[in-house]
């Protein structure tokens, strides 16, 4: 019996097969396996949380073989940490388009040697930035599939096999999907880094509501910007022209409501590079160019991972 | 293409509801029944540990059941009931792949011929007496009453009977390999050719 029902269940097992080749087994923890997913052939991304030891690494591919590994990075921001396999025997995974509400997926694990496991599910709400105990997610999936033990750390997959994002639970119980585009650029830059860079700009603001006349100006609907009541000496700010007065709307083409979407923003790869920041001033858009600086302290090691210092 | 996915799936109900039955056997609760033709009906066995067995059929009829066969170990029960004309459901030749949707049918609570939908998760290992044997875990929510219950394939196909419930949100099935081996040690020879 062939029909559209038939055809469908088949095609979530053909993206099970096909993410599952990417989908290891991440022994780092003293109590069960989490899971991780291939981002290069020898990077795999997985849940910071379940990374509890820095030493001692491995993880099991699909086909069972087990490979040792190394820490590349921790980004406990956004519960993700990359391992850096001693051989590239992983098959990566490739990306999704950003994830839409009501799209179904399915979660997939592999806590055990058994095999990868998978739950249903569709995408219930996308959020974003939340602050949570060990930093702030800029954007966030909620799924309502079955977070298996073990499953932190495995992709969330469409019904092509294409990874959507990250499961994990920030050790909580919590379920969150960090989105593929995040997870991807988080591990790019700590497989170059072995940590994420925070910018710096050198300003002190607080959030302020956009007067009438600058809300029609920006031709947006974005009640509140940041009014700059400071600006350090030779800051990127300072030399950028940021003045006092400025109320600062949006950072490399991107809104900036408060200070949890600056932060966002001000994260990454933006670091060291010129962007366009807009600001209002005297009710008018201006769009100044500033060159990112990078927050004193956050630098981290360059070559090996740093711990959480427990 | 919804309406596609609907019909699909409307006339997979269609085909399996008139072999689901109710199976009680005198205590609280009720469990589920798999008519397989000529008057034989698939439950678990722990649905039929109580008093006399009844089943009750698609229309509301109860008719007195006869427990012909029982395996505590694989929790699986044969019930042989005086309607042979009752349609049969289907067996699936195959295992399903993690990642294929399921479909399960029952009565949690008491709710007559509940669906809940979900994929297979994993095979997972059960140990008896005998040893080890494979079971189904899926996603597809289950309550007391879906024991017993058919979980089917996106074809319609039974693929396991509903066991039990692990966690809350963990579902376990009997496989349908399980069930054949239960059904050829019971003499039920019918079924061979309606498996295949």
């Amino acid at each position: 019996m062939s029909n559209i029902l038939v055809d469908l269940s088949n095609a979530f097992a053909a993206a099970v097969e096909t993410a599952g080749k990417s989908t290891v087994l991440v022994n780092a923890r003293r109590r069960m396996p989490a899971t991780g997913i291939a981002y290069a052939a020898d990077l795999v991304l997985t849940a910071d949380h379940a990374v509890e030891r820095d030493e001692d690494l491995s993880v099991v591919l699909f086909d069972g073989s087990e490979i040792p590994a190394k820490l590349a990075g921790r980004d406990p921001g956004n519960d993700l940490a990359l391992l850096r396999l001693e051989r590239p025997a992983a098959t990566p995974a490739t990306p999704a388009a950003e994830a839409r509400i009501g799209q179904l997926v399915l979660a997939l694990g592999r806590p055990s040697t058994d095999g990868v496991e998978a739950s249903l599910g569709v995408v219930s709400a996308v959020g974003g930035p939340v602050r949570t105990p060990r930093g702030l997610i800029e954007r966030y999936l909620r799924t309502d599939t079955t977070p298996y033990p073990g499953f932190s750390g495995g992709p969330l997959v469409d019904a092509e096999g294409h990874v959507v994002g990250i499961n994990t639970s920030f050790g909580r119980g919590m379920p969150f999907t960090i989105p593929a585009e995040a997870a991807w650029r988080v591990a790019e830059q700590l497989a170059l880094h072995g940590s994420i860079k925070r910018g710096y700009l050198g300003i002190r603001s607080q959030p302020v509501e956009v007067p009438e006349a600058g809300k029609k100006a920006l031709n947006r609907e974005q009640a509140t910007g940041l009014l700059v009541i400071g600006v350090e000496n030779d800051s990127p700010a300072g030399q950028g022209g940021l003045i006092v007065g400025d109320i600062l709307v949006g950072l490399n083409g991107h809104p900036v409501a408060d200070h949890d979407e600056l932060f966002a923003h001000l994260s990454g790869a933006v670091v060291g590079k010129t962007v366009p920041v807009e600001v209002l001033r005297g009710g008018q858009p201006h769009t100044l160019q500033v060159t990112i600086g990078e927050a004193p302290g956050a630098e981290g090691h360059h070559h090996h991972g740093h711990g959480r210092g427990k | 293409m919804n309406a596609l996915l609907q019909d699909a799936l409307s006339e997979l109900l269609a085909r399996i509801q008139p072999a689901l039955t109710v199976v009680r056997d005198g205590q609280r609760g009720a469990g589920a029944g798999i008519s397989l033709g000529n008057g034989w009906v698939l439950t678990n066995q722990h649905v039929v540990r109580g008093g006399p067995v009844q089943v009750i059929l698609e229309n509301g009829e109860a008719v007195d059941a006869r427990v012909v066969a029982r395996d505590p170990d694989v929790d699986l029960a044969l019930l042989e009931i005086p309607r042979s004309d009752l349609p049969a459901a289907v067996l699936a030749v195959k295992l399903p792949q993690p990642g294929e949707m399921v479909f399960a049918l029952g009565h949690p609570w008491g709710e007559r011929n509940f669906l809940t939908a979900g994929v297979l998760s994993a095979f997972s290992t059960a140990r008896n007496r005998q040893g080890e044997f494979k079971v189904l875990r899926s996603d597809a929510r289950l309550a007391p009453g879906n024991s017993g219950g058919p979980l089917l394939n996106a074809a319609g196909e039974v693929i396991g009977i509903n066991a039990m419930i692990v966690g809350g949100d963990q579902s376990v099935a009997i496989p349908v390999t399980v069930m054949r081996e239960f059904l050829q040690k019971a003499g039920v020879e019918v079924l061979a050719e309606a498996v295949r």
